[in-house]
């Protein structure tokens, strides 16, 4: 077997909002609110208890979202201005983001997949794929 | 599992009732389907957290559903803004940012919100009664409505808590169905207690960040002088954490006893809570010591209560603050209005009071002093003013707020 194959990931999960995205993982250890964590003008990590970063165009991992429904305000903000992740992977929903993605799809036609499923074995920099499966099932891949 | 709708449901999304009902309850929907829900339910009232200007997107949704004719299907409370409508000039911010933040306000008053502007909708005439189905945002005034009052609401808010006030419905899940609404965590208070307004904030405080998503309950408090002590409570406990209901035992109305808060299961775990630890969370809310010259004090956060003021008032004729330091008091417009026809507040100016309404002080730039020492007897103040603000903080009691004004530094526990 080689390596790349021992690297392969393969995830069937659901959507919160579908859609299509392709980017680079960025896997944060702790759940980030976009409310207060988030520079929506430049999709910055502002929260100091991340080590910093940037979210836009980003396959953004974590297990849940985190905090005030503000956030719901900030992603929408973010996916307007091109500055939010290219898509969203949680462990588990979280419905504070689902409504700021729901709500920037309505607004600005923009679709911003949010994704629950597995999240183990993804790390930083993986180059993640979104795509749509049968049934209305997200499939998460490693490509 | 799959939401089901009925005929009317369906009629709003297929558009029967207009474009604006129509993406209201498109993107309810989807949100229903986001958390599980299998159906909707009649709300009496909701209250909505649109106000405060958090970007274009904010104003666009609102824009949308003003554009589709869109009109609130219940009875509608507006929380604060970013200005003072009622006291033009108060409030300083560049036109770029008064434009926008001041037609977001005036925005959701055509979709036919009432202009109430306060975030103590519950001080209002349309406060809800016990077991009613609302949806509410404000996290202060979510736990206040489900613990103190009894009425039924989620943590609702940005967009989705006015797609419910378009519809008249919201997603049945979470705390709207009697099953989730049992105590999970028990916090002991151990040792005897007076019902201090610090001992509120403390115990707030604590709650919030022991809960996590569990419910907590609260035994051993003692029984509050008004319910403004059990709003101080609430308020702290959704600043540290994101409660949005707790029972305490023999006070709060589905919790006349812990059998009925824990509807007769055992706690997952038991917290108890003693002198000492009130005493640190509240230490932990200043950043200043004692004696510290004051540029300010800042009540009402939540709202001043009609209650609050009739307290306050008295202390402050007693005390007659003579060195010029303001004392900001935010509080709800028909809170206000009351007080004038009353005749209570012809000396204000006398007292250094300025009344804000409408907004407050620690989300918009209401302050004439940012670079001093503000002191406040709230504990959701002291935790958010440095940060949205930067200034510095002094916690006490009103009592102390009112002395240490009169002093011109910090004093506590002055009598």
């Amino acid at each position: 077997m080689s390596e790349q194959d021992s690297r392969a990931l393969n995830r069937v999960g659901t959507f919160q909002l579908a859609g299509e995205a392709q980017g680079s993982a960025l896997v944060l250890s702790h759940a980030l609110s976009f409310w207060g964590g988030v520079d929506a003008e430049t999709g910055d990590i502002i929260d100091r208890s991340h080590p910093g970063g940037n979210v836009a165009g980003k396959i953004l991992v974590m297990a849940s979202g985190r905090g005030s429904s503000s956030s719901s305000s900030v992603l929408a903000e973010a996916i307007r201005r091109g500055t939010a992740p290219a898509g969203i992977i949680l462990e588990w929903p979280d419905p504070i983001l689902a409504v700021g993605a729901i709500v920037a799809e309505f607004l600005y036609e923009i679709s911003m997949p949010l994704v629950v499923c597995d999240i183990s074995g993804i790390v930083s920099g993986d180059r993640i794929a979104i795509g749509l499966g049968e049934g209305d099932r997200a499939m998460v891949s490693r490509i | 599992m799959m939401l089901k709708l009925t005929a009317e449901d369906q009629s709003m999304l297929d558009g029967e009732h207009g474009r604006a009902v129509a993406a209201a309850m498109k993107i309810l929907v989807a949100f229903s389907n986001a958390v599980g829900a299998r159906q909707l339910l009649d709300i009496a009232g909701a209250h909505i957290d649109g106000c405060l200007y958090h970007g274009q997107a904010s104003l666009d949704f609102v824009e949308r559903l003003v554009e589709g004719g869109g009109r609130v299907r219940v009875p509608t409370t507006l929380n604060v803004g970013s200005f003072d409508l009622i006291h033009p000039g108060l409030v300083k911010m560049p036109a770029a940012q008064e434009v926008p933040a001041r037609r977001l306000m005036k925005a959701h008053l055509e979709l036919g919100c009432q202009a109430t502007f306060t975030c103590a909708p519950y001080q209002t005439r349309f406060r809800p009664a016990f077991g009613e189905q609302i949806a509410w945002g404000e996290s202060n005034a979510i736990v206040f409505a489900n613990s103190v009052i009894g009425a039924r609401t989620n943590r609702y808010g940005d967009f989705i808590d006015l797609c419910c006030a378009m519809t008249g419905r919201a997603p049945a899940w979470g705390l709207h169905l009697s099953e989730n609404r049992r105590g999970q965590l028990l916090f002991e208070l151990t040792g005897s207690f007076e019902p201090a307004d610090a001992l509120f904030v403390g115990v707030g405080l604590i709650v919030g960040q022991r809960s996590g998503d569990r419910i907590p309950v609260i035994s051993g408090l003692p029984q509050p002088r008004d319910e403004d002590q059990l709003k101080a409570l609430g308020a702290a406990a959704a600043t540290t954490g994101a409660v949005a209901l707790f029972h305490a035992v023999g006070i709060t109305p589905e919790a006349r006893s812990l059998d009925e808060a824990f509807r007769g299961m055992a706690p997952e775990a038991t917290i108890r809570i003693c002198r000492a630890d009130i005493d640190q969370a509240l230490a932990k809310l200043s950043s200043v010591p004692e004696g510290a010259p004051l540029a300010a004090v800042s009540l009402g956060t939540p709202h001043f209560s009609h209650d609050e003021w009739t307290r306050l008032l008295p202390m402050l004729r007693e005390v007659a603050p003579g060195r010029g330091i303001p004392i900001y008091v935010n509080t709800g417009r028909a809170t206000l209005k009351r007080l004038q026809d009353e005749g209570e507040l012809h000396d204000a100016e006398k007292l250094n009071l300025i009344p804000v309404t409408d907004t407050c002080t620690y989300v918009t730039s209401v302050l004439a002093r940012l670079d001093g020492v503000v002191m406040t007897n709230s504990g959701k103040w002291a935790h958010y003013a440095p940060g949205n603000i930067g200034v510095s903080v002094a916690f006490g009691d009103l009592e102390d707020c009112v002395r240490s004004a009169a002093a011109g530094h910090v004093v506590r526990g002055a009598r």
